[in-house]
């Protein structure tokens, strides 16, 4: 199955660029150059990833974000022009998987891609059902339910809830943790790592503020428990 | 016409030999230039001192006079007084002048005539009366008085004629309670001219300090601007003199900030403008690298200067853009503890010398720093660049502690090069932008952009560390650069 990725970019020499080189790698790529219209050719044609730049006329890059994300768990990757203000963080939270600093190699981005692209790892010991409290994660399906209900997690959220479910108990850095989900080296960003965590408890704790899941070791990493 | 002969150009007068001799010894003994302080203080310190003397001085000559004046009028009062008792006793016993001076019980007294003398106190004979007053008195038999030196003292003699008896009466009075009071007058006027003295002192003090405030706030808001921190102003005042100051400084201030700004802004702007341009050519050179080998030897020659050179520009557009959020001050690391010794290593790893040593890691083996672990790496790429470039050869990178404390509170990240070294006085100019090393050891087309040392600084800087290049001084040629950075902690973490 070859790989779609949809760019989201107003310029239209990078937008090229970007396509030639992504192509180079034997993906399939989609072109849009505002918000709206990769909305429409998302709709249109379901992309396996999404490169958003968040400078874009219209409507911006955290808002497509948000609006792909209302109905879709695929993986964003974020364009900024600056790695260490708001935009990064913004854009996390906005719902994206990862972020790329402006000007990027290509070569960078098509490592970004594979990471996201993974599928997530069956859990340590083949189960096809892990259990922890009221929180089951059933690997094979890509489903989590808490008590019960079913709820909804992006591809990295849930491939970030099974890294964790590998090792029940045991604390996992975020040096770890960004080069098991993400693919990252020491040098990868732990924002993406917190923001992640803080979306995934959102969702699979009972009160997000006081996680019993999802738990932070203060000067380590995080834990996952039942 | 004008002539270039430079012998044409005399001076208008020469300074002759005694005038230079004079000038010399002027410069010599001219005395340094005194302070606006030291100057209000002076002259504070003189005015009070010169004020209180003259007022003492004053004081003491009024006292002393009217003191001796009512001194001599009642002197001369009781002198008639005692002259009258005097020469109705001689009336009745002519020459017994022991009893005639008997009956008076004043002070010391004299009674002398051609013949006889009488006194009450051997000391004072006619001999110590000076001529003057025995002229008047008993030549030309007038009454009169003078103060004479008596003893190691003085004393105010009263002479008064007794013309029934051709005899003089002489009274003499030791002044000497007189001389007592004025003494304890002078000391307490010398005491209160020393305390008005140090009162002028302080209040000169207290005047010059006040004086000088305003300079001394425009001093400090200078360096402050000097440091760059450029939202600095002086605060408005009431005062006409200093308001001309003040706005004038500010406005100074607001010109040059906003002079800084927009040469900020023109940098940032520029480098924001060049990113779109490089990602198309950094994306269209790396398609055409994956195609190298349908394209002619040649072409696949150009193509890799090509991509070197994109790949160079990207960095410089990096650097650029890094280098002007410093300027506009929008730099915000991002804070976490690293382990040391991991971090260094990591850093080298992605540094172009991926294999370089780390010695004396070790003792830093549970140390961690907190840092911004991109930036921070960075600054070693940087220096392990740096090293590369002008030694040529392989650098080292040593973990070292600053002091002999025990548990250390700082770092030093040093990387040394086997190159030539710094050349004198280059020391902190390699640290300007765009300024590069002594061109000895450095080999064309491989230097950096000129700005990764002017970046370590900033970085450096911002982390609370230093940082600063040297010679090495272990006897081996070469420079030696070390990052000071302050230790989180020094055994690992919750100790």
């Amino acid at each position: 199955m070859t790989v779609r990725v949809l760019t989201v970019e107003d310029d239209e020499r990078i937008r090229l660029s970007v396509k030639l080189a992504l192509e180079e790698e034997g993906w399939e790529v989609d072109e849009a150059a505002s918000g709206e219209d990769a909305i429409a050719a998302f709709q249109r044609q379901p992309a396996d990833v999404v490169l958003i730049d968040i400078m874009l006329p219209g409507m911006d890059g955290f808002e497509l974000c948000r609006a792909l994300r209302k109905s879709s768990d695929v993986p964003v990757v974020m364009v900024t022009a600056r790695s260490d203000t708001h935009d990064v963080v913004a854009g996390l939270e906005a719902g994206a998987d990862d972020y790329l600093t402006k000007p990027f190699a290509p070569k960078e981005l098509s490592a970004r891609i594979r990471a996201l692209l993974r599928r997530a790892k069956p859990a340590a010991h083949g189960h096809s059902r892990l259990v922890f409290g009221d929180l089951e994660i059933i690997p094979e399906e890509g489903k989590v339910l808490i008590s019960g209900k079913e709820t909804v997690l992006t591809k990295t959220e849930f491939r970030l809830l099974c890294e964790l479910a590998a090792d029940p108990g045991g604390v996992f850095s975020r040096e770890t943790l960004l080069d098991k989900v993400w693919g990252y080296d020491y040098f990868g960003d732990g924002r993406l790592v917190d923001v992640h965590i803080r979306r995934l408890r959102m969702k699979v704790e009972q009160d997000p503020a006081n996680p019993r899941h999802v738990v932070t070791v203060r000067g380590l990493g995080y834990r996952l428990e039942s | 016409m004008t002539s270039l002969d430079p012998d044409a150009r005399t001076p208008r007068y020469r300074l002759t030999g005694w005038r230079r001799f004079i000038r010399n010894i002027y410069r010599r003994v001219r005395p340094r230039r005194i302070g606006l302080r030291n100057r209000i203080l002076f002259m504070f310190f003189l005015g009070s001192l010169i004020l209180a003397g003259v007022l003492a001085f004053t004081t003491y000559g009024l006292t002393q006079s009217n003191l001796l004046q009512q001194r001599k009028t009642a002197g001369v009062n009781q002198a008639i007084a005692n002259t009258r008792r005097v020469q109705i006793d001689l009336r009745i016993n002519p020459q017994d002048f022991a009893a005639a001076i008997d009956q008076v019980g004043s002070t010391q007294r004299l009674l002398w005539s051609e013949d006889a003398s009488a006194t009450s106190n051997p000391q004072f004979t006619i001999d110590v009366l000076p001529p003057g007053l025995r002229l008047l008195v008993i030549d030309e038999r007038r009454a009169a008085t003078m103060i004479i030196p008596f003893r190691e003292g003085q004393a105010l003699v009263v002479g008064v004629p007794i013309d029934s008896a051709g005899a003089a009466y002489f009274e003499l009075d030791t002044l000497r309670d007189v001389r007592d009071a004025l003494l304890s007058l002078r000391l307490a006027l010398f005491v209160s001219t020393a305390i008005t003295g140090l009162v002028g002192l302080a209040l000169g003090l207290f005047a010059s300090r006040r004086a000088v405030r305003p300079l001394a706030n425009a001093a400090q808001a200078a360096r402050a601007i000097a440091d760059g921190r450029l939202d600095t102003r002086l605060e408005s005042t009431d005062d006409p003199d200093l308001q001309a100051l003040t706005m004038a400084f500010n406005d100074m201030v607001s010109t040059l900030q906003a002079r800084v700004e927009s040469d900020a802004r023109f940098a940032s702007d520029v480098s924001h403008e060049l990113r779109s341009p490089l990602m198309t050519l950094a994306a269209s050179v790396e398609v055409m690298q994956s195609r190298r080998d349908e394209l002619s030897d040649r072409t696949s020659a150009a193509l890799d200067l090509l991509t070197s050179d994109v790949f160079r520009f990207q960095r410089l557009v990096e650097d650029l853009l890094e280098i002007s959020r410093f300027d506009a001050g929008a730099v915000r690391l991002v804070l976490e503890p690293l382990g040391l010794v991991e971090f260094v290593e990591q850093a080298i790893a992605v540094s172009s010398l991926p294999h370089t040593n780390v010695i004396g890691g070790g003792e830093f083996v549970a140390a961690t720093i907190r840092g911004d672990r991109r930036r921070l790496a960075r600054v070693i790429a940087n220096l392990i660049d740096n090293a590369r470039i002008h030694s040529g050869g392989s650098p080292k990178v040593l973990l070292q502690t600053p002091g002999r404390g025990s548990t250390p509170s700082h770092v030093w990240i040093v990387v040394e090069d086997d190159g030539f070294g710094l050349i004198e006085g280059e020391e902190t100019k390699i640290f300007g932008r765009f300024t590069r090393g002594g061109t000895a050891g450095r080999r064309s087309g491989q230097d950096g952009a000129g700005l990764g040392l002017a970046l370590a600084l900033e970085h450096v800087t911002m982390h609370g560390g230093r940082i600063w290049a040297a010679n090495r001084t272990d006897g081996i040629r070469g420079a030696r650069f070390v990052v000071e950075l302050p230790l989180d902690s020094y055994a690992g973490v919750g100790s």
